[in-house]
């Protein structure tokens, strides 16, 4: 039964980015529809959407585009998530929006994924929007780009067409430093051209489908650090027993009963006494676990320590951050202005001590600045007002990331990936 | 202590399945709304989201108490036999449990009164908000799921209400790397949905191997029933036979739980989780247009409830 074959599967999470109208909601579309991920409700809702919104040809972009005014406008708005397996994988689908005035909710959505499926349509080739969003999945780190260049069916399928999108991503990557591998593929959404089947319009195409990319790419984190878990409660049983279990979720490496300890950010030593994996014992846990640790000491730990097995790659407690940031709104930000920091080790005030450049998405260089502006990505420091058990971003994600909120209206305004700490 | 990751490590993080990586990151959210929040709910409607959402949570916490009560909105329109599984799972876990009455908020006149027969799903939301402005809570927990509607799949993991309690899709707050921001100003208050990624497929296997109990009606049983606008309804309650409409026995089971009167059954025979597992994985039809009325009622319906304040 193939329910449950699917039982075991890896989970993959993916996000589309790209300029507006590339195809990005319409790839979803198609590989939802190619791989049986559609009901016949869903499917039946969106002929109907797509007589009132559209020229009545079916609108695959309508799977995603579920809020009124995105149906209205024609746009996406804001991430939506959809849901497919194949015998091989499971797969989170987040499709961004590709609007400069979203890009918050692209950053959302490409955050947390493995694999970021840039879209750019052949006949406009690399667009700013373009630059801007692998310039920020390739700071995020995700650990693969599938190019497909779309709409190939408007250009007669032109392999040189496709050459100059691939070379021109290519150097976007390549000026900025990043090492993310690029699997390019040329497609058509709307007919499904190399979506989930090779097509028969590319014979000068070898390479895979986008399906059988996502389903064969290795999306196995390398962990080059010791295991660390920020406390974010402490577990105490009522009544006679003296357990206390230090909860959160590991990042970095595995931890074993037995292992040495530090607790950050006052530095007591202790080793694991027992272990739990979403609430049964166990003798080890790995990255991504949600687990909780008993200590053989009697420490004063909570929520803003970080517990890190001993060895070579310790986090820092830091009072000043580095980090760049991608900043989300429209009030500027500027040097002296207060923030809040929420980090996995805790929400402390901040203080903008300085802002040295911005990424200029036109040379993709650093240009010196004084302060950012909606969707600007730049580097600035910050001074805390107490310290943030901090890790580099590009080391470990979790301890390496953290966002900013506006003190007086709570928004989250900044999205912070964090290159050092002191 | 070796930070190079052993062939042993490897394999376990490879044997971790999608379950488990869903199952993480639920914890892990329940785990950082309580301790960012002064006083979560959780919602728990006996239907087979929010037992798995309470089972996610009585983990989060274990071996310690759950430290936050679970409400139910009860619309008197209940299967009893989901009101009788609510119950039970509440002693059986020693959990606390408030009872949120759309009766009485009909009674009190705050909503207004749609017939013994009237559909009480959407005016639920109104008693919810009552409830959580009574019993001053600043975040309720609730099974919500991205892929039950496409106005869901939009909703973020912490979902800003504002002092009206509504929803506002073009205001959400970003959440980069899931990481949650739960600052509010006394009135206005947070829905958190720690299964936002999964699936209804995801949700069978999970309640499978952890033999999650479930109310009754999720498996086939035999019942009276009459056809209405193509959904199958259990004669009783609030559900009277019209003219022209014949009641009749049919073998049948739930795939969701809601107010009696919109709730829709289908034709099944599966008996066990197994059985249940291997036809919603054949499954042609989402569960809600299967078998929710109230959902198919216009293109937007789900957008329109959650503005109002709906889960
Ligand atoms: N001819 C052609 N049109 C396409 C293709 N992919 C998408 N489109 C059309 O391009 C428009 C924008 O697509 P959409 O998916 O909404 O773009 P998004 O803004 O990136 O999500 C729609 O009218 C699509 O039908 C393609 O491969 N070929
Ligand atoms: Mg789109």
């Amino acid at each position: 039964m193939s329910a449950v074959s699917t039982a075991s599967n890896t989970q993959v999470r993916i996000a589309t980015i790209g300029s507006v109208d590339d195809g990005k909601s319409t790839l979803i579309g198609r590989l939802l529809h190619d791989s049986k991920g559609i009901f016949e409700d869903q499917l039946s809702a969106v002929s109907k959407a797509s007589r009132r919104y559209g020229d009545g040809t079916f609108n695959l972009a309508l799977l995603t585009d579920g809020l009124r005014a995105e149906r209205e406008q024609g746009i996406t708005i804001d991430v939506a998530y959809r849901y497919f397996a194949t015998p091989k994988r499971s797969f989170v689908l987040a499709d961004t929006p590709g609007h400069a005035q979203f890009t918050r909710n692209m950053v959302t959505g490409a955050s947390v994924s493995d694999i970021a499926i840039v879209l750019v349509d052949a006949r406009h080739g690399v667009v700013e929007q373009t630059r801007r969003h692998v310039s920020i999945a390739a700071l995020l780190g995700v650990s693969h780009l599938v190019l497909a260049v779309n709409k190939m069916d408007l250009v007669n399928w032109d392999e040189t067409v496709f050459d100059t999108v691939v070379t021109d991503v290519a150097a976007i990557v390549s000026t900025l430093g990043s090492s993310v591998p690029i699997h390019p593929i040329p497609i058509c959404a709307t007919d499904g051209e190399n979506v989930v089947d090779a097509g028969d319009k590319t014979p000068w195409y070898e390479g895979p489908s986008v399906l059988e990319l996502l389903e064969t790419l290795d999306i196995t984190p390398a962990a080059t650090i010791e295991a660390r878990l920020a406390v974010q409660w402490t577990l105490r049983e009522h009544g006679g027993s003296d357990y206390r279990g230090y909860a959160g979720r590991l990042e970095g490496g595995a931890i074993r009963v037995g292992d040495m300890v530090t607790v950050h950010p006052h530095g007591y030593s202790s080793t694991v006494a027992g272990l739990t994996r979403a609430g049964s014992p166990t003798d080890i846990a790995v990255p991504g676990d949600a687990i909780a640790i008993e200590l053989a000491d009697d420490l004063d730990v909570g929520k803003g320590n970080v517990i890190v097995v001993d060895g070579t790659h310790q986090p820092v407690d830091a009072t000043g951050l580095i980090a760049d940031v991608c900043w989300f709104t429209d009030t500027e930000l500027n040097v002296g202005d207060a923030l809040v920091v929420r980090h996995a080790s805790g929400e402390v005030s901040a203080r903008v001590a300085a802002i040295t450049h911005r990424l200029d998405l036109e040379t993709l260089e650093n240009t010196p600045t004084d302060r950012l502006i909606l969707n600007d990505i730049g580097r600035v420091e910050l001074a805390l007002s107490s310290p943030l058990v901090v890790d580099e971003y590009t080391v470990n994600r979790a301890g390496g990331s953290a966002i900013a909120i506006d003190p007086v209206t709570n928004a989250t305004i900044g999205a912070l990936m964090i290159r050092s700490g002191c | 202590m070796s930070a190079v990751t052993s062939q042993n490590e490897l394999e376990i993080l490879a044997s971790r399945s999608h379950l488990d990586r869903l199952e993480s990151e639920a914890i892990t959210i329940i785990r950082e709304v309580v301790s960012g929040c002064e006083s979560p709910v959780l919602l728990f409607s006996g239907g087979k989201d929010s037992a798995v959402l309470l089972w996610l949570a009585i983990k989060a916490f274990a071996p310690a108490r759950l430290p936050f009560p679970v409400m139910q909105v009860d619309t008197g329109h209940n299967f009893p036999e989901v009101i009788e599984y609510r119950d039970e799972f509440v002693r059986k876990y020693g959990l606390e449990l408030i009872v949120a009455s759309v009766q009485e908020s009909i009674d009190r006149g705050d909503i207004p009164d749609p017939g013994p027969t009237g559909s009480r799903n959407r005016q639920q939301a109104v008693t919810l908000l009552t409830a959580i402005r009574t019993h001053k809570f600043d975040a309720a927990f609730g099974g919500g799921r991205r892929d039950e509607d496409k106005a869901r799949a939009k909703e973020r993991i912490l979902s800003f209400r504002d002092k009206k309690g509504g929803w506002e899709p073009r205001m959400q707050r970003p959440e980069p790397w899931n990481i949650l921001n739960p600052r509010i100003v006394k009135g206005e208050h947070l829905r958190a949905f720690p299964i936002s990624n999964w699936t209804e497929l995801d949700i069978w296997e999970y309640i499978a191997r952890e033999e999650i109990p479930l109310p009754t009606i999720y498996f086939s049983h035999e019942r009276t029933v009459i056809e209405r606008d193509g959904m199958l309804l259990s004669v009783g309650g609030p559900v009277v036979p019209e003219d022209g409409e014949v009641p009749r026995k049919e073998i049948v089971r739930y795939r969701t739980v809601g107010d009696m009167s919109c709730t829709g059954a289908v034709r099944s025979t599966a008996t066990s989780y197994e059985d249940v597992l291997a036809e919603v994985s054949t499954a042609r039809i989402t569960e809600r247009g299967a078998t929710r009325a109230d959902d198919n009622f216009s293109e937007s319906a789900m957008e329109d409830r959650k503005r109002e304040g709906y889960f």
